[in-house]
């Protein structure tokens, strides 16, 4: 009896979690094939009313719209070079946090958490005011620079986590085995670092993704708009009478990706978001 | 094949502190070497500097005649079992083993039949196409034992190789430690902490303490001619019993009575007052299995706890000490890595023995062969007796 | 045994450091410059620069009238309702979706480390909310509250299906907060699986012998042990709630006094370009996350040491 009420209750518990996960996208998912019309005149109900359908419209009219491709674009750009920076910068803090004995070690990690707390809304006005100045307002660059604040402690913080588990020694065995220096990094080191390295990348390339603050407050165009901005823009005059499942169509279109890189790299995600945060 | 020498090599940490202290050893062609000590003697350090993983201070390394001191570890052609085998995860058994052939550029059939070669002396046939992490304890020692043998190395290190494995498990990868050893004549030096491994493994047994050599011998030796109390404490299960004594007209004094000694033991101990007696286990039996019993040599003890293992059973039998002897107890406990929990005498007895707990019985005790240490130095004073 | 031969390597890896302490050094001073110097640049400097800025009287669009006032910036901040209205609601979010995204986060942690079957499933789908832009997450549920073409009206008990959940206060801090804790739990119950994974099983089957329920198995013996994991995750999670803007800003653009902190930052600086207070409100609003984080590492005497993940 006690078994089977556990095991209903771990049923439940699966659905419940399966539900709190899905239900909401299911939600823009079916909203994304309402009609305009039938938004505009009010629709409730979570699936489309009969009648009020789209078919596949609202996507066909998303992907046809020249400002939304630009800033999905200007999305994958931005966040694909800031991330590249970080990890890279990040990469050698972390070998020298994971493999070096050196004086400051604690300061290099305290900064990085620090940092990582930071509230990014405290710098939009001053940014705001010095890009301008600079010229790099409402540019690529004018984006990746302060992007660098919140995910470069993010690669450095799991990387690190990352490097500590790769057994060191390794390189040793290999130089005894009669390894170079150079042959026992290639050979033994990045073939165990390479999988700690993709998972940060993932990990930085969603936040950068996620942007808004910065998205709206240090561009004013399409030309460097990204598309958490380019959505919440997407309005009209009237606020509380957005073109609805236009844009639940482009919230998907904007959604897909991540969550294709989530259902690849599921484990390896979970273990990058965890690694940092746990003693292990 | 090779010789290695250690010429006073001294290991200094930045602090100052001598992890490795004028030590000198010498390992012969094809023997197998032991350093053996508690954690903390610098026995791992010692070998990572034979290998070349740890800088050395001051001293000369040799490797058949040549010295190695500045060769980076590849260039010293000497294969290396780690304590926790440092397997390449990434890799198959069959790549990990082929790993020092393929840095070596060797051909694909020779390294080929140099692994099917090394995988059947380890009977890791079945294992070649897994990775390190499917296999147990045992089979990835034995893959760390293959990637040492494939390469034609001067010779074997190990590092507490069997630490990691179960009880039963370590049994069984000694003998064959040692089995492949004598077959491949190799030079080998292995360092452990368990005295088991010393005793059975060795063809002589280097003994550190704190970063100093305290005795190089072979393990009998060592067992019956300790060279002083660390040496005697740490070797030998049970324990050699230490006890407080004083020699005086040949007869000692111990705290279960006085007894005689041999004439040559007494005149090199007598009027140094208070020493210190090792006395094994075994040197002690039930008066009432000995034939011929002397009964000068015989006292009355009340049994506390006992221990019957089927071909022999140990007794205990506890006393009580001064402070002072307890302290050095205590401290020589600890110098060896085990607890003293309180002073206690340890004796072995024949199975035949009907001594019975929580009653007094007649043991006799072999005076012949007690060793007396100085209690200051440690030193044995009764060595060669 | 391997226990008996830790100080052993401990010692090798220090013996390795003394020989080579000063390549070593410098080597890593190298190594780690870049990033310290540019995370410095990209915070400290705008940082410094608002605390510069903050001691005018700054307006964009009148740039030129730019004059020195002192701390009258602050002084302005700090005795206005608004500053305050907007403070509390941001503690109020805080704590609210903390406590909501613990327990239930929680109880999805022990879901997950109990479930025998579709495992993978169950972790991957709890990644999706994790990974949906947070803009996306504000308007699916900023739809779904809506009384004209969303569904929760229709679903929910005594709620009239046109009920205007933006229309005031507290219904908006509601669909805010939901839309908040939906996207966040999963990352707290992921935190909260590692750590429930480090409590051995072991033990709680200790405490079963000793005659504990479920419930002291839980208090008594499993969230002790989850405490510096629990720590952690309430220390990240609450700083980045007590930072909440986009869910606000998409959801109700501070309608109906549901204004942030950050959100009342950001109104001043881009959308009325007031240079001089904006700046002071960013320092102020740095000021409470670090108090806020000071706070926390003291009530709930958070390991730090954890969080650098030292250990």
């Amino acid at each position: 009896m006690k078994a089977w009420l556990n095991r209903a209750g771990m049923v439940a518990g699966f659905a419940l979690i399966l539900g709190w996960c899905l239900l909401p996208v299911a939600w823009i998912v079916s909203m994304s094939f309402k009609s305009q019309e039938a938004v505009t005149n009010g629709s409730p109900g979570f699936f489309p009313s009969e009648g009020g359908g789209a078919g596949w419209q609202n996507y066909i009219d998303v992907l046809q719209d020249d400002q939304f491709a630009r800033a999905i674009l200007n999305s994958i750009g931005i966040s694909l070079i800031a991330t590249i920076l970080s990890v890279t910068f990040a990469t050698f803090t972390a070998y020298a946090v994971a493999r070096l004995e050196f004086k400051g070690k604690k300061f290099v990690l305290t900064t990085a958490l620090v940092i990582a707390m930071f509230p990014v809304v405290s710098l939009v006005g001053p940014l705001f005011d010095m890009w301008r100045t600079l010229g790099i307002y409402d540019t690529w660059l004018g984006l990746i620079i302060p992007y660098m604040s919140f995910t470069l402690p993010l690669a450095i913080w799991t990387l690190s986590a990352f490097f500590r588990e790769i057994p060191w020694e390794m390189e040793q065995a290999a130089q005894v085995d009669g390894a170079t220096a150079w042959q026992a990094f290639r050979r033994v080191i990045v073939p165990l670092a390479a999988p700690g390295v993709f998972t940060a990348a993932i990990l930085t390339f969603f936040f950068a993704w996620n942007d808004f603050v910065f998205g709206i407050s240090l561009t004013s165009t399409e030309s460097a708009r990204p598309i958490p901005a380019a959505l919440s823009f997407f309005v009209g005059a009237d606020p509380f009478n957005r073109p609805a499942s236009l844009l639940a169509a482009g919230a998907v279109v904007a959604t897909v990706p991540i969550v294709v890189l989530v259902l690849v790299f599921q484990r390896k995600i979970v273990a990058g978001l965890t690694a940092g945060a746990v003693k292990g | 094949m090779a010789t290695i020498e250690m010429k006073n090599i001294v290991k200094k940490y930045g602090d100052g502190f001598p992890a490795v202290n004028d030590v000198s050893i010498d390992v012969a062609d094809g023997e197998f070497m032991i350093l053996v000590g508690p954690s903390g003697c610098g026995k791992s350090t010692l070998l990572r500097m034979i290998v070349g993983l740890e800088d050395i201070t001051s001293g000369d390394m040799l490797i058949d005649g040549e010295r190695v001191n500045d060769l980076a570890p590849r260039d010293r052609n000497l294969s290396m079992v780690f304590q926790n085998y440092a397997l390449y995860p990434h890799l198959t058994v069959y790549e990990n083993i082929a790993f020092p052939l393929r840095l070596a550029k060797r051909s694909n059939k020779e390294i080929d039949e140099k692994v099917r070669e090394a995988s059947r002396t380890l009977d890791l046939d079945e294992h070649l196409e897994r990775k390190p992490g499917q296999l147990s304890g045992g089979q990835r020692q034995r893959v760390a034992m293959g990637r040492a043998i494939v390469r034609d190395a001067k010779a074997f290190l190990f590092d507490e190789p069997l630490s990691n494995l179960d009880a039963k498990l370590r049994g069984q990868m000694r003998t064959e430690i040692s089995r492949l050893q004598k077959r491949l004549g190799i030079t080998t030096v292995y360092v452990t902490h368990d005295q088991t491994e010393a005793m059975t493994l060795g063809d002589r047994v280097a003994v550190m303490k704190r970063g100093e050599l305290q005795q190089l011998a072979s393990p009998r030796e060592l067992y019956e001619q300790p060279a002083n109390l660390f040496v005697a404490g740490f070797i030998g299960s049970p324990p050699m019993n230490f006890l407080p004594a004083t020699v005086e007209g040949g007869e000692i004094t111990l705290p279960f009575g006085t007894f005689p000694l041999p004439a040559d033991k007494a005149d090199r101990t007598a009027g140094k007052g208070l020493l210190m007696a090792g006395i094994r286990p075994e040197y002690f039996e039930d008066a009432a299995v000995q034939a011929d019993v002397d009964e000068s040599r015989t006292f009355t003890a009340h049994i506390d706890v006992r221990e019957w293992l089927g071909d022999q059973q140990y007794a205990y039998v506890p006393y009580d000490a001064e402070p002072r002897v307890q302290d050095q107890l205590r401290q020589l406990a600890r110098e060896a890595d085990s607890d003293s929990l309180r002073t206690q005498l340890v004796v072995s007895l024949d199975s035949a023995s009907q001594i019975s707990e929580d009653d007094e019985a007649r043991l006799v005790i072999d005076t012949d062969k007690i060793h007396l240490f100085d209690p200051a130095s440690g030193e044995n004073l009764t060595v060669g007796l | 045994m391997s226990t008996t031969i830790a100080p052993d390597a401990d010692r090798t890896r220090t013996a390795t450091a003394s020989d080579r302490t000063r390549a070593e050094n410098s080597l890593a001073r190298k190594l780690v410059a870049p990033a310290i110097v540019l995370m410095l640049l990209v915070t400290a400097f705008p940082m410094l620069r608002a605390l510069y800025l903050s001691l005018f009287n700054y307006s964009l669009t009148a740039p030129d009238d730019r004059e020195f006032v002192g701390l009258s910036n602050y002084v302005t901040a700090l005795t206005d309702s608004l500053f305050w209205r907007d403070t509390a609601n941001t503690v109020m979010i805080m704590v609210v979706t903390v406590v909501f995204e613990l327990v239930i986060g929680f109880a999805f942690a022990m879901v997950m480390h109990r479930v025998i079957f579709a495992r993978g499933v169950v972790r991957t789908s709890i990644l999706i909310p994790y990974g949906i832009i947070t803009v996306v997450s504000g308007f699916a549920w900023q739809f779904a509250f809506s009384n004209s073409n969303g569904f929760i009206n229709s679903w929910l008990p005594f709620i009239g299906d046109d009920f205007n959940w933006f229309a005031e206060y507290p219904s908006s801090m509601i669909a805010i907060m939901a839309s908040e804790i939906w996207k966040t739990t999963p990352f707290m119950s992921l935190l909260l699986l590692a750590g429930l994974a480090q409590v051995s099983e072991d033990m709680i089957e200790a405490a079963k012998v000793d005659g504990a329920s479920w419930w002291q198995r839980l208090w008594k013996v499993i969230l002790p042990n989850m405490r510096s994991a629990i720590m952690v995750a309430v220390l990240f999670r609450a700083l980045d709630a007590y930072r909440i803007f986009d869910n606000i800003f998409v959801m109700t653009a501070g309608a109906n006094g549901t204004e942030s902190i950050s959100f009342l930052t950001y109104r001043q600086v881009i959308e009325q370009f007031q240079l001089g207070i904006g700046s002071a409100l960013s320092v102020l609003l740095f000021l409470s996350v670090l108090l806020v984080a000071y706070l926390i590492v003291k009530l709930f005497r958070v390991d730090l040491a954890a969080a650098r993940q030292e250990g």
